[in-house]
């Protein structure tokens, strides 16, 4: 039972601001004040089409535009991929193919990768703001980018994955997201879709935050690939790198002990950097034990077969 | 340009620029609901349905609903005021400022996960803020109205 203590009239007023016609049509405000403007705005047929217009220096492909919008800057138009079919995941005995305009919520509920990848996935997005966010925000966006702040280049760097462009083909994310700075072939051409290879035999994602849906202050990523151990490290707070296991310190087991030495390891391999969120020495504590936990958890994993 | 879209059921073709973005075109349009917010897409006060999933209006253009079906809180009267008796019971609403954008993020976590747990409520909302309340008075308004659609539901 309902229990009113407004009338409905009160309510609805509170809610819709005092009418709920949407008959007339205002005039749209003029975008003095907002930081993104561009005159032009292309929604493309082809992938030749996009590539063909992202040779233009002033034109820029806009995945879910979060974080182009945030930016001050006035650009020539926006080429939209929305047409092309990229925001499907596919799935083959040896692949996921993650088409590049695929929503991060729409990643995050996927059946498909949430049974291969367990809690790492969900875990590496549900940190993201809010789900209207993860709506809008795509795979393409967070990869594209190469954000510091990115959970999901943590993620699939770690995992190994592989970035197809329209021009340049498949290449290894690793390669991709250390290239420094990026040619100005990759930053014209169009990223089509990201590719996980199953080779993938355990995963474990953590990050620290200041508060809840903020940045990171930290993102980190172990997974075992092909039997090798990767670690990733994200919002360092420059974009994530990763390093594997080379040395073989887990090589005869994974134990509390052999998770602490290689979580310190790893610490000592990634450089880091201070911004208002953490200090480097905070952060260079919290790899290693981000990297220790994570470690464990595949441990935990390979022994009990699940993720 | 011109945008045609289905807006709460009726189909509208509207004169737009490129750069205009959603809210901007359905505030326009006298949907007041939609509210104004951060405008960096962390406060969730923008969420509309597009094609039934929850999305925020600031971050998206315009030109990216041709063809698509938009949903306003005005186009959920029903389901609003059964919401809002639940909230206003719990004295979860303050200035009320965020009400509508919660409001549609709660009947898109009933319409997704009808069983969902206090932390899994908690985890839908967390891209709506509220700057009056703690949230717990308004996380006991979702929980009875979920319990409601719940038992309505059972009763159909």
């Amino acid at each position: 039972m309902i229990k009113h203590i407004y009338g409905d009239f009160f309510l609805l007023k509170l809610f819709f601001g005092g009418s709920v016609d949407a008959e007339k049509i205002q005039k749209i405000p003029d975008k003095e004040n907002s930081m993104l403007k561009f005159k032009q705005y292309y929604r493309v047929k082809s992938l030749e089409e996009a590539y063909e217009l992202n040779q233009k220096k002033s034109n820029v492909v806009v995945g879910g535009m979060l974080w182009l919008k945030l930016q001050r800057r006035t650009i020539g138009g926006v080429i939209d991929l929305s047409d092309l079919g990229l925001d499907h995941i596919s799935e083959t005995a040896d692949a996921f193919t993650i088409g590049a305009m695929v929503p991060l919520r729409d990643l995050e509920q996927h059946e498909g990768l949430r049974a291969y990848l367990g809690e790492a996935l969900h875990e590496s997005l549900r940190h993201i703001v809010g789900v209207q966010f993860r709506n809008v925000a795509t795979v393409g966006g967070s990869i594209f980018g190469r954000f510091g702040f990115s959970d999901v280049l943590t993620l699939f760097l770690a995992l190994d994955a592989k970035v197809k462009f329209y021009q340049a083909g498949e290449l290894p994310l690793s390669v991709y997201a250390s290239s420094a700075p990026l040619d100005k072939e990759l930053k014209n051409d169009i990223l089509e879709a990201v590719i996980l290879p199953k080779h993938v035999e355990a995963a474990a994602y953590r990050s620290v935050r200041n508060s809840e849906t903020d940045f990171p202050v930290l993102t980190c990523c172990a997974a075992k690939v092909d039997g090798v151990y990767r670690v990733s490290v994200g919002a360092r707070p420059m974009r994530a790198a990763y390093t594997a296991d080379l040395t073989g310190i887990l090589k005869e087991g994974i134990t509390p002990e052999t998770a602490a030495v290689f979580g310190k390891w790893v610490s000592e391999q990634v450089a880091t950097g201070s911004n208002v969120r953490a200090s480097a020495d905070y952060r260079r504590k919290m790899i290693a034990v981000l990297t220790k936990r994570n470690v464990l958890d595949l441990a935990a994993q390979e022994k009990g077969g699940q993720r | 340009m011109d945008v045609r879209f289905t807006l709460n059921g009726v189909e509208r073709t509207v004169p737009i620029s490129a750069d205009t973005l959603l809210l901007d075109l359905l505030r326009s349009m006298k949907c007041y609901s939609v509210k104004r917010g951060c405008e960096t897409g962390n406060c969730g006060l923008c969420t509309v349905f597009v094609d039934g999933k929850p999305v925020l209006s600031c971050s998206t253009l315009a030109a990216r609903v041709e063809g698509h079906d938009v949903v306003t809180l005005e186009g959920l009267r029903e389901e609003a005021e059964a919401y809002g008796a639940y909230i206003a019971d719990e004295g979860a609403e303050q200035c009320g400022f965020c009400n509508p954008g919660l409001m549609m993020n709660a009947i898109a976590l009933y319409r997704e996960n009808p069983d969902a747990t206090d932390d899994e409520i908690k985890e839908y909302l967390a891209g709506n803020l509220c700057r009056c309340s703690g949230y717990e008075g308004q996380l006991r308004g979702i929980r009875s109205y979920l319990n409601y659609k719940k038992g309505e539901a059972c009763h159909e």
